[in-house]
């Protein structure tokens, strides 16, 4: 086992001294138990101490430290190392999000979608008061949504999505997984607000069904049924609009 | 001063080539090609049809051309390619409950394949 190692290429950007990525190899001792994300700590703390990428849970659950592996978009914390051993192995940046340094992106326009679509309980109006407790829900109510309520927040389904990477307008995979988890709760009201937010060109019709917005998704959300069923609702929306206009 | 400079990377024209999942939507979009030509020759004969016996067997006559069953051929391939694809995804389309459970995947998918053997069958004993 002594002193196996494991080659590590990073495309690296640093916006000050240059004007676009490059790639830079880093070797680091090998052992199947370590992680990505582990691996990244040990060339920030004994190679490169300029190495930029964000995580902080280590867990799977911060939704922090995606990024491309061998151009695969995955959670570094949750990635381990013996998978690729002993070939090298390529990080990137996540795709489709511009690169802010190294392998940190921008993710504005990601949080931006996730708060377009209303993500909180919009009660029906004055039916009820505070002081009448909280409202019930069933185990059977809570299961119609509770799968799209397990979204990290990690935006690997958006970088898997070729329709966003061709036209960031598409509100995309997680915020209208997000849109679902509250369109299907019982307890909410504000379905035809964000009916509207579906049925634009740029909700669920920007989305042809490739799919792999669900094979990526590293908490099982399946976002892509979402948006089909979203789709389902949407043509039904249409087809009630046509005999009964608001 | 900000030294940002957020770096926008370009999308490949050949970024269906990039992942074999990639490909394999494109080939499943790429069938509805054949499979609308197919529907085209097919409207065609109904068309040459509603002109009299003779302009319909000259249709069919031209159907025997090797090229136009080869052509026929690779639009059943991809027809067959598109319809499993289709079936393997249904599932995500669908949200039916039983007894507050999703019927499970497994079911949708053998339904799907039920369906169409049931009405393949039912087809070709119509028509032999
Ligand atoms: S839906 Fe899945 S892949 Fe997309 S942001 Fe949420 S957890 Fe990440
Ligand atoms: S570090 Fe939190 S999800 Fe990976």
């Amino acid at each position: 086992m002594a002193n196996k190692t494991i080659k590590i290429e990073i495309l690296r950007y640093r916006p000050e001294q240059e004007d676009k990525p490059s790639p830079q190899l880093f070797e680091v001792p090998y052992s199947p138990d370590l992680t990505i994300l582990e691996a990244l700590q040990y060339i920030k703390d004994h190679l490169d101490s300029t190495i930029s990428f964000r995580w902080s849970c280590r867990m799977a659950i911060c939704g922090s430290c995606g990024l491309m592996v061998d151009g695969v978009p995955k959670l570094g914390c949750k990635t381990f190392l013996r998978d690729y051993f002993p070939n090298k192995i390529k990080l990137e940046a996540l795709a489709n999000f511009p690169i802010e340094r190294d392998l940190v992106v921008v993710m504005d326009d990601f949080i931006n979608k996730l708060e377009e679509i209303k993500p909180y309980i919009i009660p029906e109006d004055n039916t009820k008061c505070l002081s009448d407790g909280p409202h019930q829900q069933t185990p059977e109510k809570l299961a119609k949504y509770k799968q799209y309520s397990m979204c990290i927040n990690c935006g690997l389904c958006y970088a898997a999505c070729p329709q966003y990477a061709l036209d960031t307008k598409f509100t995309g995979p997680a915020a209208l997984a997000l849109l679902a988890r509250y369109n299907r709760d019982s307890r909410d009201a504000g379905s035809k607000q964000r009916m509207k937010i579906v049925n634009q060109e740029e909700g669920v019709w920007g989305c042809t069904f490739v799919g792999y917005c669900s094979v990526v998704c590293p908490k099982g959300v399946d976002p892509a049924a979402a948006i089909q069923l979203l789709k389902v609702e949407s043509s039904k929306d249409y087809l009630i609009g046509m005999f009964k206009p608001d | 001063m900000s030294k940002r400079k957020p770096y926008q990377r370009e999308v490949s024209s050949k970024w269906w080539l990039a992942q074999a999942f990639y490909s394999k939507y494109m080939l499943r979009e790429g069938s509805s090609i054949f499979i609308t030509l197919y529907s085209l020759i097919l409207g065609w004969g109904v068309f040459r049809l509603s002109q009299g016996e003779a302009a319909f067997n000259a249709w069919m006559e031209s159907l025997q051309h090797p090229s136009a069953i080869i052509f026929h051929f690779i639009a059943l391939l991809f027809a067959i390619y598109h319809s499993f694809t289709w079936f393997s995804l249904a599932p995500k389309a669908m949200d039916i409950w039983l007894k507050g459970k999703p019927l499970e995947d497994k079911l949708i998918v053998s339904g799907h394949y039920i369906a169409f053997i049931i009405v393949s069958v039912f087809c070709l004993v119509v028509i032999l």
